[in-house]
């Protein structure tokens, strides 16, 4: 059995990956393909999987069935070798509260066989600067706020060059300008060539960050790709603005658009006031100026008429459900 | 045990050949002692760790001032072993102190040690940290064990020196009268002295193991560490009842304070044997429960 395999090019693949709790599946059967050099959204609402998922990935966590491949290798066959080259934020950050910052990353550098040791205090001090941490170096973690915490945590996924990057929720507990700046260091990162993993519940924060992105819910993997794949993947909505909203439904409809069943069937009293009808596009092919052509040969008087895709937030709602209502 | 490490499936001391992998693969690991370096570290910087040691240390200083204070009490053949021959020379003290630590403050603050070593890392969150570099898991439990064997010397020495040094400031120093009969001089007294605490460090492994294994089991320390403490408790308490004598040799504690043979002329090597053969199998027998839990443990803290 040979360790590379031409599927190289993916930084982390999984095949069937599955976790169970007794009898409730955490992770129920996710095939993730995450290509090298992508900034790649792991979105999903809480307790959708993607912590466990995290943690079978590096190995903290056995898989019920499935395989794990990271950076072309079998996890967790291949651990000693695979996770030196990974950075990891794992579900928040941990350090000893009575160690200074310095010294927190100093320790677990020391658990890494292949950080060479000459050059530890220097590569300390690098991380350190990168997240911007430098001044509370030498203070006590215990005096930390979360969001030198979660900085200090990013840090230690830093200390050596890393081919890929895992961060499971890198901006919680950060204010917006904290955010800002992950993003920032993630987009650095990312043009050095390194491949990043990020996990979120915030859609807004994959959208701004991220090339590629997987959608959980309930454990289940249910989209997957580019985030411009993903925007499209929806139906596109179309709206019309008209007094001649019934002749406009009607052709709408013969048209094999979905109407939106809101507006009023009648016509309104007022023969000139302006409504709007909208419907959903289901078939893509179609051009919106043929649409309006359509309408205008139909007699319809077209005031306003807008197509817009559906929003990732959107989308995403429809796939994990609304608010508190998560799937369980 | 350190080698045992090359054995694991996996492990990052296999050397890789594939050459389409040489410049992929890291290059030739460290030796590892980096991480063992740095638990002793954080080890003796935790200020509970030197709490311990300084309440370890006023045993002996508490009982050489009371002795200082009314010798006359010290003679009249009540309270621990050797008691009453501190006043004749201060080298007493250190064996005083340590039979009075060894049934309860010993056992006490190994059991905060041993049990903190893998449930401390998961409580902190800091196991899957050290996991993730990767630390390995054989190897962090070889390091913690041999911290937690390292915190037992310091312990012991501590009430040994500290009983040597208040013993020779309130008290004569002189020749030391043995179990035999015979008289050594200091010097050969001092040796004795550290023997004993060898005796009593070997004594602690076995226990230092149990914590371990009890430390793999959950994520919270406390729990852990009273476990460990309940059960040094428990088989002292098991080794008085005279029903259960087939047991007694099987105890951990058995040979706990065995270390007279040491104060006799010629040194009998006996019980010395009998109780690191005894602490050897306790560690195998928990080292092999520890490392079939934590091998395959799920890190969910």
């Amino acid at each position: 059995m040979t360790a590379t395999r031409p599927s190289a090019e993916l930084a982390i693949e999984t095949l069937g990956l599955t976790k169970r709790f007794g009898a409730h599946a955490a992770v129920d059967g996710i095939d993730l393909a995450v290509p090298r050099g992508a900034i790649f959204g792991f979105l999903g609402p809480n307790g959708s999987g993607k912590t466990t998922t995290i943690r079978m990935m590096l190995g903290l966590a056995s898989a019920t069935s499935g395989d794990i491949r990271m950076l072309g290798r079998d996890m967790p066959r291949d651990l000693h070798q695979v996770l030196p080259r990974i950075g990891a934020l794992v579900e928040g950050p941990a350090f000893y509260p009575f160690l200074s910052g310095a010294a927190n990353l100093h320790r677990l550098d020391t658990a890494d066989r292949f950080a060479p040791a000459s050059t530890r205090r220097a590569r300390v001090n690098v991380a350190l600067e990168r997240v911007g941490l430098t001044h509370a170096a030498g203070k006590k973690v215990r005096a930390y706020s979360l969001g030198m915490k979660q900085r200090l945590g990013i840090a230690n996924a830093l200390l050596t060059p890393r081919e890929l990057l895992v961060l499971d929720e890198p901006t919680n507990g950060l204010d917006p300008q904290g955010t800002r700046e992950v993003r920032r260091l993630v987009r650095s990162l990312a043009e050095e060539g390194t491949t990043v993993f990020v996990s979120s519940h915030l859609l807004a924060e994959v959208e701004q960050m991220c090339t590629h992105a997987a959608v959980m819910s309930a454990g289940s993997l249910v989209a997957q790709g580019t985030l411009e794949d993903l925007r499209h993947v929806g139906e596109a909505r179309v709206s019309v603005r008209t007094p001649d909203a019934v002749i406009a439904r009607g052709l709408l409809a013969n048209l094999g658009l979905a109407l939106d069943f809101s507006g009023p069937e009648a016509q309104s009293p007022d023969p000139e006031a302006d409504e709007v009808v909208s419907a959903s596009l289901v078939d893509r092919g179609m051009a919106p100026e043929a649409i309006v052509a359509a309408l205008v040969t139909g007699g319809v008087r077209v005031r306003g008429f807008t197509m817009e895709d559906a929003s990732l937030e959107d989308r995403f709602v429809a796939l994990t459900g609304e608010g508190f209502d998560i799937a369980q | 045990m350190m080698s045992g490490e090359a054995t694991v499936p996996g492990d990052a001391a296999v050397p890789v050949t594939a050459p389409g992998e040489a410049t992929e693969a890291p290059p030739r690991p460290a030796s590892g002692l980096a991480l063992m370096a740095s638990e002793l570290t954080v080890l003796y910087r935790r200020r509970r760790t030197w709490a311990m040691l300084a309440a370890l240390a006023a045993i002996p200083i508490l009982i050489a001032i009371a002795v200082r204070l009314r010798p006359t009490a010290a003679g009249s053949g009540r309270g621990p072993q050797f008691l009453n021959q501190i006043t004749d020379n201060g080298l007493f003290v250190a064996v005083t102190a340590l039979l009075v630590s060894i049934p309860l403050f010993l056992p006490l603050t190994i059991g905060v040690v041993a049990g903190d070593t893998i449930s401390g890392e998961a409580s902190h969150g800091t196991l899957k940290y050290l996991l993730v570099a990767p630390a390995g898991r054989v190897r962090l439990l070889v390091v913690k064990y041999v911290g937690t064997a390292v915190f037992c010397v310091t312990a012991t020495l501590t009430v040994v020196i500290a009983g040597a040094i208040i013993g020779a400031v309130l008290f004569p120093i002189g020749p030391v009268t043995l179990l035999s009969g015979d008289t050594i001089a200091v010097g050969d007294s001092l040796v004795r002295l550290l023997l004993i605490a060898g005796f009593v460090t070997v004594s602690l492994l076995g226990l230092s193991a149990i914590g371990l294994f009890i430390s793999t089991l959950t994520d919270v320390p406390v729990g852990a560490m009273a476990a460990t403490i309940v059960l040094s408790i428990a088989s002292q308490v098991l080794d008085t009842l005279p029903q259960l004598d087939w047991l007694h040799p099987w105890l951990f504690s058995h040979y706990w304070f065995g270390f007279a043979d040491l104060l006799r002329q010629p040194i009998s090597w006996t019980s010395f044997g009998d109780n690191a053969l005894l602490q050897a199998g306790y560690f195998a027998v928990f080292g092999a429960l520890a490392y079939g839990r934590f091998i395959t443990k799920d890190v969910l803290s």
